[in-house]
């Protein structure tokens, strides 16, 4: 998969921007690792939020994890597909299992987030440990 | 960590491990929902040799046994299996056990990881009056779990024991690939199924494992982790020490007084459970269905009303059931079918009913 356009969080989360629309969801890391996700607690659309806020919750069958916006800004778009089939998050982390959309009042913000590379470091460092 | 003899077996076939209770064992192979729903329609293949084995031996093994635990093991016969507990003076939970009779005057009790060191000390301070010895063998049987409709095809290519003649909770003694071996028709997953005590190298299990895992493959039957037997205790509510049943919770509050025999003589927790089944209980361990989305788990609270408050003791999303299950001790007056109360989940307060149990039953 080409995630040439995508930037990622230390939390495993990954953000592709398009103007001043970011899209947020879970890396495949991530989802490996919470397992099988069985409900998705998503933000409302409209809901103003602020970068580190915990405003999502995955729920997988062994755990529950939250979920911190990479950036702020206000909720346009939440992937309600999810309510149905959370299994999505697992399958297709980087596509249909979109998590929501945020409309960023700063995007300066952005250039705290990593690229590919440096996110497959940390993932290296991370089972190196 | 400990690590159990079969432990090269899960990695070799990629299990994902942790650290349970200081024992290093696979969590999940292929996944959780996956592992589940292979044991209620196929089968699946567990190790579960961090479990405790402790020999009862002598004259006076019966008397023992009787005066340590709950339910009357006079009932047992040579070949027969009783789910019993280890009880406080006040009646609550030390453990819950199996107690397996061997022989005349020999019995295995097998009892949980985490308690082995707690049970045995407990039972031999409390034992001496006995004619018996016990002996702590945990850390010589390995134990492996087949669970499933096809269990019984998939174990019956190891062994030469016709194990289709073996009730449900009893066992035989035969061997399995060749290792003497204790197949025992148990398990904790709600299923039809067996589990094989052995004693054997390191090599010898891991092979033992392996073959199952190879043969079991041809038949959908898969290796799986403890968090499917945790999910499939659940959703069949089997009682989980350390969860649902502890030493603060009588046995009759965790509403296993099929496992108290009162009638039987003197034994420990005894008295106090007279008076409290003279006195009626208050709370009551009840398992209930969420209403509403969200996932309940262990240690949410729980309102039922007037203030009251307790906890989830487990919880989890039924990956067979697709439904949102959980077990909680409630006032008694809040315990009957149907009563409606709500679960905390982190900031907001869910709808939960009390629901019949088991929550599944195999057909």
């Amino acid at each position: 998969m080409n995630l040439k356009n995508f930037k990622f969080t230390e939390d495993h989360e990954w953000v592709k921007c398009e103007g001043n629309i970011s899209t947020i969801g879970i890396t495949d890391y991530a989802q490996k690792e919470l397992g099988d996700v069985v409900y998705v607690e998503l933000p409302t659309p409209g809901d103003a939020i602020k970068k580190g806020d915990a405003c999502s919750n995955i729920e997988s069958v062994k755990a529950v994890s939250d979920i911190y916006a990479p950036v702020s800004g206000e909720i346009t778009e939440v992937n309600n597909t999810l309510d149905d089939q959370p299994e999505k998050v697992n399958q297709d982390p980087y596509g249909e299992g979109w998590l929501f959309k945020i409309k960023m009042n700063n995007q300066d913000e952005t250039e705290a987030l990593i690229d590919e590379e440096k996110y497959n470091d940390y993932l290296k460092g991370i089972s190196e440990e | 960590m400990k690590k159990t003899k079969l432990n090269k077996a899960h990695h070799f076939l990629k299990g994902k491990m942790i650290d349970f209770l200081g024992w290093e064992l696979p969590v999940q192979f292929s996944g959780i929902n996956e592992e589940h729903n292979a044991v209620r329609t196929t089968g699946g293949i567990f190790d579960v040799s961090h479990m405790g084995e402790i020999l009862f031996r002598g004259e006076q093994a019966l008397d023992a046994i009787q005066f340590l635990t709950s339910n009357n093991a006079a009932k047992l016969v040579p070949g027969k299996i009783q789910y019993s507990a280890l009880l406080t003076e006040k009646g609550c939970f030390i453990d819950d056990l199996l107690v397996y009779m061997m022989a005349d005057n020999q019995y295995i009790l097998v009892v949980n990881a985490v308690n082995i060191e707690k049970d045995f000390n407990w039972m031999k301070a409390r034992v001496s009056h006995f004619k018996v010895e016990i002996e702590n063998e945990s850390d010589a049987y390995s134990q492996i779990a087949i669970q499933g409709p096809r269990a019984g095809k998939l174990l019956a290519q190891f062994t030469d024991n016709d194990i289709s003649a073996i009730n449900y909770y009893h066992f035989d003694s035969g061997r399995v690939l060749g290792i003497d071996a204790i197949i025992s028709r148990t398990g904790y997953t709600g299923e039809d199924g067996f589990e094989v005590y052995f004693k054997s190298t390191d090599d010898q299990a891991v092979e033992v494992f392996l073959q199952l895992a190879e043969q079991g493959k041809k038949m959908d039957i898969l290796p799986a982790g403890l968090g499917a037997r945790d999910t499939l205790r659940l959703e069949a509510k089997m009682a989980l020490y350390g969860n649902d049943i502890d030493d603060s919770h009588t046995v009759l509050e965790a509403d296993l007084s099929w496992i108290l025999k009162l009638n039987k003589g003197e034994f420990i927790g005894k008295p106090a459970l007279l008076a409290q089944k003279e006195k009626g209980i208050t709370r009551k361990l009840v398992g209930f269905e969420l209403t509403e989305k969200g996932i309940a788990r262990h240690g949410y609270p729980v309102y039922p009303g007037d203030g009251a408050t307790s906890s989830v003791t487990s919880g989890t999303f039924a990956p067979y059931l697709k439904k949102s299950i959980g077990l909680t001790y409630l006032p008694i007056e809040f315990s009957p079918i149907g009563t409606e109360f709500k679960i905390g989940i982190r900031d907001r307060k869910v709808r939960a009913q009390v629901v019949e149990t088991p929550f599944y039953k195999r057909k």
